[in-house]
């Protein structure tokens, strides 16, 4: 709350060059990557896109560097006083609301299809002689391997267990939560030596994570026919196993920044944000994969 | 001003007014239409409205009386009253109680249009990109009268060239047939993108999705020709999609039918037979003049490079399946458009056949009508 | 991401803009950036216009005679599209900018860095969208709510960069909402509690948490289609499992919250004009936060009455019906507070308070009909008609339009210093008024007579009102070049303004002098919260 805060005397910010930057960099990468996927599916041979996408995501993380470089020096020069640390909590914490949304729509969208659609499809509610539809022979089931219409969608031949690699990687990152939140100790403490062990082992235990998914994906592709084509159930299992990757992938480098900015002593118990940023996306991302192991791999096998 | 040019001058101006021309059905409100369920949503519409302008009114009213009096130039005194929890807490329940009233009706007239009960007759009501598909359904295949019902008004009306009559953009070449004072369920599909299936006088509007089917039904009381529109975003043509449906005494339905299934048992064998070579070519030919040859001309030259020639080159005489794909789905973003649902599945087998054997193409092969109909059930 | 700077060299911290144009590249300052939102939002609001126009002038007589069918889907599209992303909602957040700061005593937006990244990923997204539509295969051509399968297998090229730009789009509203939530929750003066903000401030709380909650599942649904585009995935596609269906879903999802977020600002804009101009106190401060907290909240689980006609099941039917219909007891209860301000008030009717009280009548109108169509068995009569389409212009134009030229007006003279021309206020007011109402009126009888929307040709009992119709759209959108030449004139030539500008007007933004200094509050003393609320 603002109001039992002490003030200390407002200052303002100087012009910026770095927002148009970014926001050049950001406009190049979609251009790129919406012209190299035109191109694609078009059948043109034509690298244009792909050189505007590279150009693009380089300004833009060479900006997001320089921005987030610049953010960690004014804090050193103590030009932060706790009211503005506030604000970066508040906006961190907002930020993962908004992810939170994002999952939510693709969640809501697996469970439309599978309680609704896939049933429908099947013929359920349906007061039509079954040859006026559209797949007499589809039977709605979950997880859907056989698609109502195979020619497009080819099925898959099993499903996805939950056990083995899923199981792994629930493991994996269960521990790293604690792992992290260990680290987090050490800082409070002021053992540095604590701090960056935990947060390394964390790191890995996230690398750990994206290779056991990799790994995951190839035996999905490679045995059990299961891919993006597959129809719905492969369709709903790689995008939200899919955009959760994404999400350890980023969460994972911020982590290892964070390891970086331990080791070089950038952390005191109460001037860490940046540390505690990373640590809540980290639980966010975590608490997601609960979810995905529960509706995704138990509930979906 | 001379005669004829005074009538030059008419002509223009009707040109530029065409809307003074007809005014077929003139309207400023919705239809109560020719069923009982039609006739409820009217009332129901005709109860909303008033109420809302009952509300409107009161508010209005105050409003404006408040503006012609408690104005400053009239030497008003601003009050200060606020915050009054009883008035509050009035405003709040007035309001419910009057959805509550509304919401009754609506509950009644709704639960009725879901009632789809058993019907007598079912048709199937397929959206294609831009013209309707209705099928009879009948448990005997012989018997099952399907057809196109597209738009019937010819482009020069509708770029302004001759006069538009009566019916511009609502007429159909096949209207779909149906007995009145008999319960028809419709079973609403589309082949392609989604579109919407409405008759405004029968209440219905059903959007069509493919690859599901939803119910509607209705119970006409009234004979005569009702007329709709697709309403929704279908692509190009969304606009000239029209639905026509014309309800007629049950003995007139029933002889229109039979002539239908007549039709329809002659088409069956025709495509069920096993055709000769001659006889398709015949054929081919026939239709061949009647529909391709308007663009790739008698000669199958075409006119390059608008209408591609088919003679000694492309497709014609590549492999069947690629020949016949593009007669069946078209080429999309080109003149070529599918002719799936506009030939029947003969005609269609024997207008390939002849391309691949006329002008000294010498394909030497030939495809049954039977399995372009199996191709075309199966939604290729 | 960024911060409040301590120029610890700088002693005079109020030092003014750069010079030139890189002034408003690089600036961070929220009152240029709230300059440059609303000056984009107007070009946008010219462009999406002028693509109105051409729909009008092609409806203006049946026939095909100006485009081609083609070219009016796109039209219609990006008209949609333009106005809702490119013209109200960067209104919206240019009045935030300039206003929200301002009001709570705050020295600028908490993240001011982000704020200027937020606006210029605009100008890019708009451009990528505008230009698809001189790519091969045309424009987007599926209507502003994109409906799949069209906008997916069936969908031109150029849906690829659609789908970027409303990434683009997605992520400046996501952080210039965030950077609202985050300057209203941690920026206010020391003092000013929750409940004492004006209620511009809590409406746009209320709206940057609906943004931030929305946005990213808009993003979500487009994602989707770009996989299902590039990839072969089956969200949309029946024969692999899927629901053209589910899209409507999630996007309603998004798309009802979508309205408010355009609404809920203006009942904001028009709840700080209203008392000023009958001298007297909001009569219900408390209940406008409560009604548009429901407001708010309903919103999210109404979204289906969008959809009354795909053959939902009668339960979901029912609810979504008895749902939307609950909307309308907040909503009235801010109507009712608006008229009880104005009862015994002592009332003058300057340009911002005309365009208030336009708002007021102009809206209920609107919601009026929008509760005809909340009644599903009778909107399987109005769905996809041009009642609809009179429904919502009444609740956007004469609604969230007419609140942003009424802030325009009444807060111009805090931003520039000078005065506008009250006499070429009244006439714009009065051409805009007429304009509108002739325009959109008529669409309720159309509509319910009978005629689709998005269709280029219609039958010959829709020509009469179509003609009145593309009169009316002409006449209010040339009226529009008009207020461009009074804010001109003002910025240029008007006399000046003083403080406090307008006599009943309270808050701390008035106690500032006019035009408002480059930084104002720098210092929490120097804000006087005995003005905060009137
Ligand atoms: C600013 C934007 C805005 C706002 C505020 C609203 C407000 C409302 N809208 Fe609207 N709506 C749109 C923008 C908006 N709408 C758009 C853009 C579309 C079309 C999208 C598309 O398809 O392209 C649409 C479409 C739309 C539909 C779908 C129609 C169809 O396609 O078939 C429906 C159906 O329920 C609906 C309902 C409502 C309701 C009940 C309200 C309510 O919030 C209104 C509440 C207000 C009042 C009721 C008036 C004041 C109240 C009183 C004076 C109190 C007393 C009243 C009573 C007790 C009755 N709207
Ligand atoms: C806030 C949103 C908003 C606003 C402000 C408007 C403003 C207007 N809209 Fe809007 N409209 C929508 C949102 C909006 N609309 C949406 C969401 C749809 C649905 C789209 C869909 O179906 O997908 C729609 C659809 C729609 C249709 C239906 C199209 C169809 O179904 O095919 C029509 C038809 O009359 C129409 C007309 C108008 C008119 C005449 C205005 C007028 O108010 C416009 C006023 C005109 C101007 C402001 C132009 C000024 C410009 C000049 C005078 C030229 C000057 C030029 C230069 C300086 C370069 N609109
Ligand atoms: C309105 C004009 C029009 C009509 C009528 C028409 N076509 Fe075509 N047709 C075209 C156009 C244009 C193309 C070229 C499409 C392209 O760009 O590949 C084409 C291409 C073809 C091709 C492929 C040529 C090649 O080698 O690529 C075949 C085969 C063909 N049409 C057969 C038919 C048949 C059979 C009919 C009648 C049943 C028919 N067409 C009617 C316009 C028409
Ligand atoms: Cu079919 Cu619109
Ligand atoms: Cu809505």
């Amino acid at each position: 709350m603002a109001n039992d805060a002490t003030y200390e005397s407002y200052y303002v910010p100087t012009d910026s060059k770095l927002p148009i930057f970014a926001s050049l960099g950001i406009f190049l990468t979609v251009f790129g990557m919406g012209n190299m996927l035109n191109e694609m599916k078009a059948g043109v041979d034509s690298s244009f896109g792909s050189w505007v996408l590279l150009i693009g995501g380089l300004v833009l993380a060479a900006t997001l560097f320089v921005w987030f470089s610049k953010v960690i020096e004014e804090n050193h020069a103590k030009l932060y006083s706790d009211q503005m640390n506030r604000s970066y909590v508040w906006g961190m914490s907002w930020f993962i609301f908004s992810e939170v949304m994002f999952f939510g729509a693709f969640f809501g969208a697996l469970f439309y299809v599978r309680f609704f659609v896939v049933p429908w499809l099947g013929g359920e509610g349906n007061r039509v002689p079954s040859d006026y539809l559209f797949y007499p022979d589809f039977v709605g089931a979950w997880p859907m391997v056989d698609t109502p219409d195979p020619t497009r969608f080819p099925g898959a031949i099993e499903p996805m267990g939950w056990y083995g690699l899923p199981l792994v990687n629930t493991l994996l990152l269960v521990t790293s939560s604690f792992t992290v939140t260990l680290a987090h100790h050490g800082l409070n403490e002021g053992n540095r030596r604590k701090l960056v062990g935990w947060l390394a082992l964390t790191v890995g235990l996230g690398i750990a994570f994206l290779i056991c998914q990799v790994l995951e994906y190839q035996h999905a592709y490679a045995e059990l026919g299961l891919t993006l084509t597959a129809g719905i159930y492969g369709t709903t299992f790689f995008m939200l196993t899919g955009f959760h990757g994404a999400h350890v992938t980023l969460g994972t480098f911020m982590l290892l920044v964070m390891l970086f900015r331990a080791m070089k002593g950038h952390f005191k118990p109460d001037d860490c944000f940046g540390f505690e940023a990373a640590a809540w996306y980290w639980h966010f991302v975590d608490v997601v994969w609960l979810g995905l192991f529960l509706f995704i791999y138990i509930l979906g096998s | 001003m001379d005669k004829a040019k005074q009538s030059k001058v008419l002509v223009a101006l009707s040109l530029l007014l065409p809307s003074s021309v007809v005014h077929a059905d003139w309207s400023v409100n919705m239809r109560q239409g020719v069923t009982d369920i039609s006739r409820q949503v009217y009332d129901l519409h005709m109860l909303i409205f008033w109420v809302c302008v009952v509300i409107g009114v009161l508010v209005f009213s105050v409003m404006i009386y408040s503006m012609l009096v408690h104005r400053k130039s009239l030497g008003a005194v601003p009050a200060d009253f606020h915050d009054n929890t009883k008035i509050e807490i009035l405003w709040t329940i007035v309001p419910v109680i009057i959805l509550v009233a509304m919401a009754i009706p609506a509950t009644t007239t709704l639960t009725a249009m879901y009632d789809a009960g058993n019907s007598e007759i079912d048709i199937e009501v397929r959206g294609l990109q831009w013209k309707w598909q209705y099928t009879y359904l009948n448990d005997d295949p012989t018997k099952e009268v399907k057809f196109i019902s597209s738009l019937l008004t010819p482009q020069d009306e509708i770029k302004n060239e001759v006069l538009k009559r009566e019916h511009y953009l609502l007429d159909v070449d096949n209207e779909l047939v149906i007995p009145i004072n008999t319960r028809v369920r419709f079973l609403v599909t589309s082949g392609d993108t989604l579109h919407a299936w409405w008759v405004p006088d029968f209440a219905i509007k059903r959007d069509a999705i493919p690859g599901f089917v939803h119910e509607a039904w209705t119970v006409v009381d009234t004979p005569g020709t009702y007329r709709g529109q697709c309403a929704e975003l279908c692509g190009k043509e969304h606009g000239f999609m029209p639905v026509v449906v014309r309800a007629v005494e049950r003995a007139e339905y029933d002889t229109w039918l039979a002539s239908k299934q007549e039709e329809a048992r002659l088409v069956y064998e025709t495509v069920g037979k096993e055709w000769t070579q001659d006889e398709l070519m015949v054929k081919g030919e026939e239709v061949y003049g009647r529909v391709c040859s308007a663009c790739h001309q008698k000669n199958g030259q075409g006119l390059p490079p608008a209408f591609p020639s088919l003679v000694g080159q492309g497709l014609a005489v590549g492999p069947m399946a690629d020949h016949l794909d593009i007669v069946l789905n078209g080429k999309a973003g080109t003149a070529m458009q599918s002719f799936k649902g506009q030939l029947n599945a003969a005609e269609i087998a024997a207008v390939v056949t002849y391309e691949r054997n006329a002008w000294g193409n010498n394909m030497d092969d030939s495809i049954q009508p039977r399995e372009v109909n199996n191709m075309m059930s199966t939604g290729q | 991401m960024s911060a409040i700077i301590e120029e610890h060299h700088h002693d005079d911290h109020h030092h003014g803009p750069a010079k030139g144009l890189m002034r408003w590249v690089f600036t961070t300052n929220h009152k240029d950036i709230g300059t440059l939102y609303l000056w984009f939002s107007f070009a946008m609001f010219l462009l999406g216009g002028t693509f109105a126009l051409v729909i009008r002038a092609e409806l203006f007589q049946p026939g095909l005679q100006l485009v081609e069918p083609a070219f009016f889907n796109q039209m219609t599209t990006m008209h949609g599209l333009i106005m809702v992303f490119g013209a109200v909602m960067p209104a919206f957040v240019g009045l935030a900018n300039w206003l929200v700061p301002m009001m709570i005593g705050a020295p600028d937006m908490a993240l001011p860095r982000m704020n200027n990244y937020s606006f210029w990923i605009l100008p890019f997204a708009f451009t990528m969208l505008a230009s698809t539509l001189f790519m091969e295969g045309g424009g987007p051509n599926f209507g502003w709510t994109f409906y799949a399968p069209l906008s997916t297998d069936f969908a031109p090229p150029s849906v690829t960069y659609f789908i970027f730009a409303v990434h683009l789009m997605g992520i400046s509203s996501i952080m210039g909402s965030i950077n609202v939530v985050v300057t209203i929750l941690n920026l206010r003066a020391p003092g000013m509690t929750l409940m004492q903000m004006p209620l511009f401030v809590w409406t746009w709380l209320i709206t940057a948490y609906l943004l931030i909650a929305v946005m990213p599942v808009l993003a979500g649904v487009v994602t989707m289609m770009l996989m299902d585009i590039h990839f072969g995935t089956a969200f949309f596609n029946a024969g692999g499992g899927g629901d053209p269906v589910l899209f409507q879903h999630v996007f309603w999802f998004f798309g009802h919250p979508e309205v408010y977020i355009m609404i809920l600002p203006a009942f904001g804009v028009v709840s700080a004009i209203i008392p000023t101009f009958a001298r007297k106190r909001l009569f219900g401060y408390a209940s406008m936060v409560y009604a548009t907290s429901s407001i708010a909240f309903l919103s999210f689980i109404v979204w289906a009455h969008h959809m009354f006609t795909v053959g939902m099941p009668l339960a979901g039917e029912l609810y979504f019906m008895y749902a939307t219909m609950l909307i309308a007891v907040p909503t009235g209860v801010k109507v009712f507070n608006w008229v009880a301000t104005m009862w015994q008030g002592s009332m003058t009717f300057e340009t911002p308070m005309l365009f208030a009280i336009a708002f007021v009548i102009l809206f209920t109108i609107g919601g009026l009909s929008g509760l005809m169509l909340s009644i599903a068995p009778a909107d399987f009569q109005y769905q996809d008609t041009y009642f609809v389409v009179a429904h919502f212009h009444y609740v956007l134009v004469p609604g969230s339009i007419f609140s942003i030229m009424a802030a325009v007006y009444y807060w111009l003279p805090k931003w520039t210093g000078n005065m506008y021309d009250e006499t070429l206020g009244k006439t714009h007011f009065w051409l805009s008024f007429v304009g509108v109402n002739v325009t959109f009126f008529p669409q309720h009888f159309i509509g319910l007579a009978g005629m689709p929307r998005r269709i280029p040709d219609y039958a010959l009992q829709f020509a009469d009102y179509n003609m009145v119709s593309s009169v009316g759209a002409f006449l209010f959108g040339f009226s529009q070049l008009l207020f461009l030449f009074i804010v001109i004139k003002c910025i240029k030539t008007g006399k000046k303004a003083t403080a406090q500008v307008w006599e009943g007007a309270h808050g701390l933004e008035w106690t500032i002098p006019s035009p408002a200094p480059y930084h104002t509050f720098s210092h929490p003393d120097e804000v006087d919260l005995k003005e905060a609320h009137g």
